[in-house]
């Protein structure tokens, strides 16, 4: 049995495979049936797998003419009803943005997969960096709310790209899935279990055609969508709309539309949050880290409490909206929280937001290498015992 | 055919009437263009149900919002890709592209070469008034040399595209032109281009009266419709081989038609092909 037929039987065979490939497997098991793409390293994998194996399940892989184009391919599959992902890295993530900012306020589910390299610009395409966290939440122009999700392990690649079409279609969002090349192209084994998970569908519009508002966010302020086809003959617009889907400024119909776009996401956060913590009910020093990074931070975890030093992990698994209250329930304890990661700060600033005034160090790797273990043994050590 | 009459034909039937009033300036022929589409429409008797229309910005993006159909209103110069995902997702949706002068030729002038050549099966309007009119009149590529726009105050020194002829030139497998002045022509050549079965791009010369036509006093809508009428020839009367930059009079009517293989009916051949073979 070959891994794609592994992937959507939920067999809970064990595969050897690099994280790309989890990427792509994970798709096909979320039930996605249309990715469009543009070669970049380091994600070019997901694309090159997707190429292969959607045909196998009467799905659409298209390489487009460049990096908008695909992004633009996805939404419009998506329009159709299809579930769709493209994978990109750094510089291709910048050209997205303005099609991702339409996904946002169109509310078009979709998933976009940024492995991330070294930068600014065409930096270093073969070697990883951490450093498009806040691109990754803000990359897009205007105010507009996203999902952005962390694995750390191909592993995690496999069950988070599952779980972020889960919450792309649940949420009706784009949910960007963004690691590390690191973890991309390292090969680990993982559990290809995904058809044992119920994979969630969009809420359809359904009801007598007069009686249907395409933005109308119900009880749970998520709008249902219409099926192309369905015989609503809705529009959709980049344009600020009212619950009718048709272009509005009248200035409380926006502000009611725009309201409940950027609370719905906070509605649902007990679907949406997800966080890991090790040895932090004790802890002195907390890091905080996410990817690789966290990899690293684990050992040194273990190396710290190996020396009876009380020191734990706060790993954020959905890093946007980030998970503010699962952070300050993690540091309750702490007198310090240590951030390593490879950037010049951006999830320091995150972190020194949440938590006020605790003093928060931080390890700023951007060399195009990644931290290891004794890099933050090392700092944690001195911090745990007040030196 | 040519005397063809509207009877059987009410607009309204297609149009959003709760959008009425429509956003459209007095003497713009973007208005004639859409109700050519719409009759064409009626003509071929497409449901409007698994009728998609994409439309970019600009003055021709606002169009798809007044259609009584599957409407998607997408970002600057990317309606062809979007349609491209959404066709290639639903081959059983007739999706159809509208878009203006600089949404197609300037900002998504790569979707355009690379729809042409792919052959996905797509119906695309290329509305072309000569200016970027929604923004205020600034110079877009297919205005004519010497006019005067907001940007090109000195008069226009670029040469101007001839979009048939790039078209045509990245593999379009139909390529037409008419005026907005013959509008049952029009209406004919934008049936011709739902029915062929790959991609299809029809560029309408539609005037921009308020701001393109008050800036070089061009005068009114119908001088400058019957201007454009003046300045084509009928394909009939074709004789000479086209540039890529237009020459002084204007070949209308069906200019390139091929039957290369569509693209999505290819790869899902490919595909078929591929199930019962070992992977």
């Amino acid at each position: 049995m070959n891994a794609v037929d592994t992937a959507l039987t939920g067999k809970n065979a064990v595969k050897l495979i690099s994280g790309n490939h989890a990427c792509a497997l994970g798709a096909l098991a979320a039930g996605c049936r249309f990715f469009a793409g543009y070669p970049i390293t380091p994600s070019s994998e997901i694309a090159e797998r997707l190429a292969r194996h959607l045909p196998e399940v009467d799905g659409v892989f298209v390489q487009m003419e460049d990096e908008i184009a695909s992004m633009a391919a996805v939404i419009g599959a998506s329009m159709g009803g299809v579930k769709a992902m493209t994978a990109t890295s750094g510089p291709g993530f910048s050209l997205k943005q303005e099609n991702i900012g339409y996904a946002a306020g169109a509310e078009i589910p979709c998933v976009i997969v940024n492995v991330m390299r070294g930068g600014p610009s065409t930096g270093m395409p073969t070697r990883p960096s951490q450093a498009d966290l806040m691109q990754a939440r803000w990359g897009s122009h205007g105010d507009y709310p996203i999902i952005v999700l962390t694995p750390a392990s191909v592993g995690e690649i496999y069950s988070e790209t599952i779980r972020a079409f889960d919450l792309a279609e649940q949420c009706r969002s784009p949910v960007v899935l963004l690691y590390d090349q690191v973890i991309a192209q390292l090969s680990e084994t993982v559990a290809l279990n995904g058809a044992a998970h119920a994979s969630a569908t969009r809420k359809w519009a359904s009801g007598p055609r007069a009686a249907y508002k395409p933005y109308d966010g119900g009880s749970d302020g998520i709008p249902a969508m219409a099926r192309p086809g369905a015989g609503y003959r809705t529009h959709t617009t980049g344009l600020t709309h009212s619950e009718d889907g048709f272009p509005t400024q009248n200035p409380e119909a926006v502000t009611r539309n725009l309201s409940r776009l950027f609370s719905k996401l906070e509605r649902h956060r007990d679907l949406i949050d997800s966080s890991e913590t090790l040895h932090c009910a004790d802890a002195d020093v907390v890091i905080v880290a996410i990817g690789i990074s966290a990899r690293a931070a684990r050992r040194a975890v273990e190396l710290c409490r190996a020396q009876g030093l009380r020191v734990g992990l706060f790993r954020p698994i959905t890093l946007w909206p980030f998970p503010e209250t699962a952070l300050r329930q993690a540091t309750a304890k702490a007198r310090t929280v240590l951030v390593p990661e490879m950037n010049t700060g951006q999830l320091r600033l995150v972190v020194e937001r949440v938590l006020g005034g605790m003093p928060v160090e931080g390890i700023h790797l951007f060399s195009g290498e990644a931290i290891t273990p004794v890099d933050i043994a090392t700092r944690a050590m001195a911090l745990a015992r007040g030196t | 055919m040519l005397i063809d009459t509207a009877a059987d034909f009410d607009v309204r039937d297609y149009l959003r009437k709760e959008m009425m009033p429509h956003f459209l300036c007095p003497g713009c022929g973007h208005g004639i263009a859409l109700r050519a589409l719409l009759w064409a429409i009626h003509d071929l008797g497409l449901d409007k149900d698994k009728l998609a229309v994409v439309s970019g910005i600009g003055c021709a993006g606002r169009l798809s919002a007044y259609i009584d159909a599957n409407t998607f209103h997408v970002t600057h110069g990317r309606p062809l890709a979007y349609a491209t995902g959404l066709a290639l997702a639903r081959p059983d949706l007739h999706v159809v592209v509208i878009t203006g002068d600089g949404d197609c030729l300037a900002i998504g002038g790569n979707h355009l070469i690379h729809a042409c050549r792919r052959n996905l099966k797509l119906t695309c309007l290329m509305l072309n008034n000569e200016v970027y009119g929604m923004t205020g009149g600034q110079v877009s590529p297919t205005t004519s040399e010497t006019r005067l726009t907001t940007t090109t105050p000195l008069g226009n020194q670029e040469p101007h595209f001839d979009a048939c002829a790039l078209a045509t030139a990245a593999g379009a497998s139909f390529v037409g032109r008419e005026v907005t002045h013959h509008v049952p022509k029009l209406k004919e050549l934008i049936k011709a281009g739902l029915e062929h079965p790959g991609f299809a791009f029809v560029e309408i010369l539609s005037d921009c009266t308020e701001i393109f036509g008050r800036k070089n006093d061009l005068g009114s809508s119908p001088e400058m419709m019957m201007r454009q009428s003046s300045a084509i020839r009928p394909s009939a009367y074709r004789d000479t081989v086209d540039t890529p930059f237009r020459p002084n009079t204007l070949p209308t009517g069906v200019l390139a038609k091929n039957d290369r293989p569509e693209y999505g009916a290819s790869y899902r051949r490919a595909a078929a092909a591929r199930a019962g073979a070992p992977r």
